[in-house]
């Protein structure tokens, strides 16, 4: 399995959606967060999320992430096929661990071990030696400009730097696939739009398909794709592309 | 891969460690606990030991001299010489009571066990077997050899019922099953100790015996005064220790004895059997009791204080899964914690209860195999005790981690 994932791994980048339902609950109670969703994102580029409250946007990453079970369509990632009416893939931790990156709202940084190691802890969980996790995690905080705090405890963190190494740690383990929930909601619009600057940098860096789930008003402009979601149902829609230098 | 749960102590190592301290010295007690057991049947083992007999024999169906009440006449120990096998056979008598330091000396008084011996050089049966330091007792009264932990001193004055005796010897580690320690005095003194009235009995007595037809006969006029003496008089002991030869056993020697002078007779090991089977056994049970209670709550405050820990770090524990983290690491982390604070416990407790055992009244024995066998109990507790935790941890939703 993990080796068909590696084979042709530039291939392998892109996120394809296909008719995805979510159906949580059962009978009266039943709700259908998601009805028919159709998504697709090239690996490199960055596309907006967008959409009311209730309408699926949490239960989409969830879907995408591995963390809940879809009801019903096609997921891929490349060419391997990750659902499709069912999981195609035995092991979720591991494709969570080696394929896709999460930022969240608040940073949810590992109070107790230092910046490198809450980054570096990902490669080791991966099997790799202790040493050449950190330095990799020690690389990306470089290119995240918080090489210098990379002795500190999350706790001795600014929050706009603690989001920087929360997305180092989604970085290092080079996933195809990054998903980010609200990533610059307590963030300030400079910060706000570094954020997106940096993601995009890494998109094309490291050939990421990133969604960036968001109701940020300041970072919406700047995406060149958005996809719409109501009522369960996406609507593609291209946005401004505005730079954000 | 680095250590999860030990980075998550060293970063909440206070209150680690505050916890690690409480919880030791609740095993400190524990240990102690133990340790009082172990005292207890050391302490009956050296009074078996000390007493430097292979034979007791004691008054017929009792468990004498010292779970039951045993009287033997004093002449007895000459009829047990002659049996083939005997080497030295002596009286002893016991008494457990208050012996009073001389009111010119401060008048405290003292719990101790009086035990009667024929004056006799060390090794004999009954003597302390060494002494600290003085002599042994060589008059037939009013001398005493003392146990230092009755706080006597070399020459000093004491009191036992109505005679004063000169503390001529200290000995060490001479107690009584109940660790009380002992006094030695002549056994004449002793066996008048255990009988001697006060003054006012002593007259009434005297009068009832006068009043009695039946011994102020006219025609026998020495009759009352020979009753009155010979009730004045205590021919009787607790027991009588044997010493057997070198080449027969124990048991060789005390069937002839059972048989032909139809008396109890236990050897040592038989003997240990009452001291530990009978004598202590309900505080044994008494201390197993405590034992369970104390690993019961142990248990119960792993449990409650990982328990908690764990609860406090869900939203950690929802990022790890969500980042690809093995249940067995997340149970590994909450295990190897519980194990942890298991070990600041137990060395906490060790070294309390090895700093308070000495202060106890009592002689606590704190054997290493005890330890060893409270540490493992620590470990199997902790290891149950975080069971809970980690079924808590591994319910843990990773979505929890994305929120809504
Ligand atoms: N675990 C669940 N069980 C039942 N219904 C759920 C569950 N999670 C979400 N829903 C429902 O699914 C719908 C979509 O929820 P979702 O969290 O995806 O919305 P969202 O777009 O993320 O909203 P918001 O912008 O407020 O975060 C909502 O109607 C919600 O009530
Ligand atoms: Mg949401």
């Amino acid at each position: 399995m993990a080796d068909n994932l590696l084979i042709g791994e530039h291939l392998a980048k892109g996120i394809n959606i296909e008719g995805l339902r979510k159906r949580y609950g059962e009978g009266d109670t039943a709700v259908d967060a998601l009805k028919e969703v159709n998504m697709r994102v090239a690996p490199g580029e960055v596309v907006g999320l967008v959409g009311p409250s209730g309408s699926g946007k949490s239960t989409l990453l969830k879907c995408l992430g591995a963390v809940i079970e879809p009801t019903a369509g096609r997921m891929t990632l490349g060419e391997q096929v990750i659902y499709d009416n069912g999981w195609k893939i035995g092991d979720l931790r591991a494709l969570r661990r080696d394929k896709i990156g999460f930022v969240f709202q608040a940073p949810y940084l590992i109070p107790f071990l230092d910046v490198t190691d809450n980054v570096a802890l990902l490669p080791m969980l991966a099997g790799h030696p202790n040493a050449e996790s950190r330095s990799r995690a020690l690389a990306l905080l470089q290119a995240l400009d918080v090489a210098h705090r990379a002795k500190a405890m999350p706790s001795q963190l600014s929050g706009g730097e603690q989001q920087r190494v929360s997305i180092a740690r989604a970085l290092v383990n080079r996933p195809p696939v990054i998903l980010a929930d609200e990533p610059t909601a307590p963030l300030d619009s400079e910060r706000a739009l570094a954020v997106i600057r940096i993601l995009n940098q890494m998109a094309l860096q490291y050939e990421t398909a990133i969604i960036v789930v968001t109701h940020d008003e300041k970072i919406i402009p700047t995406f060149k794709r958005i996809y719409h979601i109501r009522d369960g149902k996406t609507h593609e829609e291209a946005g401004e592309g505005r730079p954000f230098e | 891969m680095i250590s999860l749960a030990g980075r998550d102590i060293m970063h909440a190592w206070g209150k680690f460690v505050f916890t690690g301290v409480g919880l030791g010295l609740l095993i400190g007690v524990t240990l102690t606990m133990a340790g009082v057991y172990r005292g207890m049947v050391d302490d009956a083992k050296a009074l078996l030991d000390n007493s430097g007999a292979d034979l007791w024999v004691v008054q017929k169906d009792t468990l004498g001299p010292y779970a039951e009440s045993s009287s033997l006449y004093d002449d007895v120990y000459r009829s047990i010489l002659g049996i083939s096998g005997v080497a030295r056979a002596a009286n002893i008598t016991y008494l457990t009571m208050q012996v009073r330091e001389a009111a010119s000396e401060g008048g405290r008084d003292v719990r101790a066990m009086v035990v009667g011996v024929v004056a006799g050089g060390p090794g004999e049966p009954g003597q302390p077997s060494y002494l600290v330091s003085g002599r042994q007792i060589t008059r037939g009264h009013y001398e005493a050899v003392a146990d230092i932990a009755t706080g006597f001193q070399l020459g000093q004055r004491i009191q036992i019922r109505r005679n004063h005796y000169t503390v001529v010897g200290l000995t060490r580690r001479m107690v009584s099953s109940g660790g009380d320690p002992m006094v030695f005095i002549p056994l004449k003194d002793a066996q008048e100790a255990q009988f001697l009235k006060d003054n006012d009995a002593i007259v009434q007595q005297r009068r009832r015996t006068a009043g009695n037809p039946a011994f102020n006969r006219p025609g026998v006029p020495d009759l009352l005064s020979q009753v009155i003496a010979s009730q004045s008089t205590n021919s009787f002991v607790n027991a009588v220790l044997v010493q057997i030869k070198p080449g027969v056993t124990a048991e060789e020697v005390a069937e002839p004895i059972r048989r032909w002078k139809r008396l109890q007779v236990y050897t040592r090991t038989q003997m240990e059997g009452i001291l530990v089977g009978k004598l202590i056994a309900t505080s044994a049970k008494q201390i197993g009791m405590f034992l369970v209670i104390l690993a019961i709550v142990s248990a119960a405050i792993v449990a409650f204080i990982i328990y908690t820990l764990t609860l406090g770090k869900i939203r950690e524990i929802a990022v790890l899964k969500l980042i690809g983290t093995k249940n067995r690491t997340i149970a590994g982390m909450i295990m190897q914690q519980a194990v942890g604070l298991g070990v600041i416990g137990f060395v906490v407790g060790k070294v309390a209860a090895s700093f308070w055992a000495p202060i106890f009244p009592k002689y606590v024995l704190l054997e290493p195999g005890d330890a060893i066998r409270g540490f493992f109990a620590v470990m199997v507790i902790c290891v149950l005790a975080s069971l809970l935790a980690i079924r808590a941890a591994l319910k843990v939703d990773p979505a929890e981690a994305i929120g809504g």
